[in-house]
């Protein structure tokens, strides 16, 4: 048995996700506790938790944004714990966050150019773009899908919020994605927003896989097929979204503690 | 939305979308001032006698470039880099020491078309040193950090004297002569400075629209947005670095020629900062800011003790007017006189075609 496999008989083989005993310290604040969390590919996957759950923190883990304090993080196989964000990135996982962090000095048509040229070759390259350059065409479709065509040549800085959290789902689909990790896509959207954006996650290829994080159980449960419980840093439930829904512990902790 | 699909339907690109795209890469193209700026500049020796073209404008463009790489660090990437005149400073040292000159215990001798090329190396892989210390900061660190390279590499020349030859610097550096022609006489001088100049001047402005200063613009956004995009932040700072440092090489080797000597004070503390307060007096948020900066700033130094004198005042003053000028300036104009004319511009048009406001 050659090591690769080995490897991957050890790991689990084909999991696109694989946390084993992840912890995040913060000084003595523990936000995140022996998390093991396994996800298949294409697998999609809503984490959900009251504030302070640790949901932000794990995809910051997942992603190299703050390194985990121990445990490890396995993409495809590959042991990522020790790589820097980008290395990740380039890999295949791609990540929104809970507060659009986009380039508000550029222009939307320059920001997801950003994100197709940041998982290809020529990060540096001195050359501007040409009229058949490859990305400025999937930059191109990018905008259209994410229904951005009309505002491309604006600055970030002078686009409405639902705008701006369109553009970050933007950035996440760039080059080819294997899983990506949506923190809060629905936040502040309208009813119309939301529709739009389960229309965007349901028709994502089937093989690109996602955890959401969602306060808001209409979306979440609708867009996924198995769901995590997170509470205080650690996993509290793991089971199918009407498992999910009808727990009743579940009920108590997250639909309000009993204040219903 | 796969890229296969997309270049599929990918039409001609047409000769009109061609030519918008030009002009939209470059505004200078459709700008009637920018081509009347560049024939006077063209003509300037027709004008102006020899004083005016080198004290004046070939100084000004040799300081503009050295602002044009701090213009490039700072408004593109965020980092404000006080050793920029340091790294021009180190590239004419270099010229000295390799090229010829009148001090000829230290001099190597080589021919200039050997020299500068060997200067603009060294003082570029300075730069990136020195920018792959700063990019471990950030904000009024970096500063600290760059002044630090910059004011070391002052008392260090002024105490060196096996290369650097001590206080008294190197004096009597020998300029290019080729093809029959004295490139310092005057006039001649004053083309290849607007040569580099317009060169430099065209290539900060190309790149900022390339991959890599777009990447460059999207690091002093958001670094970690960039990093969860795929790019390595800093490896794009560092590369900033060595971009910018090729350029203030560049004016480096020019401000050899043009005075014929370096020594200490070309390279002080003093002079550092007058480099910041060219780019921000002008304006970083565009390549053309550091030019009028360092317009207004040669203007100020060379004519403002004689203004100074008239009025009855001491002549040595005269930096208390730049300071004035840039208090002025960062109060009423957060972005140089660039922004001050941009938003003239704006209201004037804004009053001409009530109604038809301008978006961005």
């Amino acid at each position: 048995m050659d090591s690769v496999a080995q490897r991957l008989s050890v790991v689990g083989a084909g999991a696109a996700l694989e946390l084993r005993g992840v912890t995040r310290l913060f000084g003595a604040l523990a936000a995140l506790t022996d998390v093991t969390i396994t996800v298949r590919p294409g697998e999609r996957r809503a984490v959900l938790g009251s504030n302070g759950a640790g949901k932000t923190t794990l995809f910051n883990c997942i992603t190299g944004d703050f390194p985990p304090s121990s445990g490890t993080i396995r993409f495809f196989g590959e042991d990522i714990t020790q790589f820097p964000p980008y290395e990740r990135i380039r890999r295949g996982l791609r990540r929104t966050y809970q507060i659009s962090a986009l380039f508000p000095g550029l222009t939307v048509q320059d920001n997801v150019y950003l994100a197709c040229r940041g998982v290809s070759r020529g990060r540096f390259s001195l050359l501007r773009p040409g009229q058949n350059d490859a990305l400025m065409h999937a930059t191109e479709t990018l905008v259209q899908a994410v229904h951005l065509a009309s505002v491309k040549d604006q600055r970030v800085a002078e686009l409405a919020h639902g705008q701006q959290r369109q553009l970050e789902i933007a950035l996440a689909l760039a080059g080819a994605p294997r899983f990506i990790l949506f923190d809060e896509p629905a936040a502040g959207l309208s009813p119309t927003e939301r529709r739009e954006l389960i229309e965007i996650l349901t028709s994502l290829p089937a093989h690109i896989g996602y955890i959401i994080i969602e306060h808001d159980m209409d979306v979440a449960l609708r867009v996924v097929e198995s769901v995590t419980m997170m509470h205080n840093g650690r996993i509290f439930k793991e089971g199918l979204p009407r498992e999910i829904e009808s727990d009743p512990e579940v009920q108590e902790l997250y639909l309000g503690g009993g204040h219903e | 939305m796969s890229l296969l699909q997309s270049t599929q339907f990918r039409p001609d690109p047409s000769a009109n979308a061609t030519r918008r795209a030009w002009i939209g890469a470059w505004p200078e193209f459709q700008n009637p001032a920018a081509w009347l700026v560049a024939l006077i500049l063209v003509i300037m020796p027709l004008i102006a006698n020899g004083f005016f073209l080198i004290e004046i404008f070939a100084t000004t463009l040799i300081l503009g470039i050295i602002a044009l790489s701090l213009m490039f660090l700072a408004g593109y990437g965020g980092m404000v880099s006080l050793m920029q005149l340091t790294i021009a400073g180190f590239a004419g040292y270099m010229v000295a020491v390799f090229g010829m000159s009148g001090n000829a215990n230290i001099s190597l001798g080589w021919p200039w078309w050997l020299a500068t090329p060997m200067a603009l190396a060294l003082a570029t892989l300075f730069g990136t040193l020195g920018g792959a210390l700063a990019v471990r900061t950030e904000g009024i660190y970096t500063i600290m950090i760059t002044l630090a390279i910059g004011a070391a590499f002052y008392y260090f020349t002024n105490q060196n004297w096996t290369i650097f030859n001590g206080h008294t610097g190197i004096n009597t550096v020998a300029t290019p002569h080729f093809w029959g022609v004295d490139w310092r006489s005057d006039i001649a001088f004053y083309y290849v400075t607007l040569g580099v100049a317009a060169i430099c001047y065209f290539a900060v402005q190309y790149v900022s629209r390339a991959p890599f200063g777009l990447a460059l613009q999207g690091v002093r956004d958001n670094s970690r947005r960039m990093a969860a995009l795929g790019f390595n932040p800093n490896a794009h700072r560092i590369a900033a670095y060595a971009f910018a440092a090729f350029i203030a090489a560049l004016g480096g080797v020019l401000q050899v020629w043009n005075y014929r000597q370096i020594s200490p004070g070309s390279v002080s503390v003093g002079a550092c900062i007058d480099v910041l307060i060219i780019a921000v007096v002008g304006g970083i948020t565009r390549p053309i800011g550091p030019f009028i900066g360092a317009l207004i700033f040669v203007l100020l130094r060379t004519f403002a003790l004689d203004v100074l004198i008239k009025f009855g005042l001491d002549g040595n003053r005269f930096r208390l007017l730049i300071g004035l000028g840039f208090l002025a300036i960062v109060f009423w104009s957060s972005d140089g006189v660039i922004g001050l004319w941009e938003r003239w511009r704006r209201n004037a048009s804004a009053t001409q075609s009530p109604g038809g406001g301008r978006h961005g």
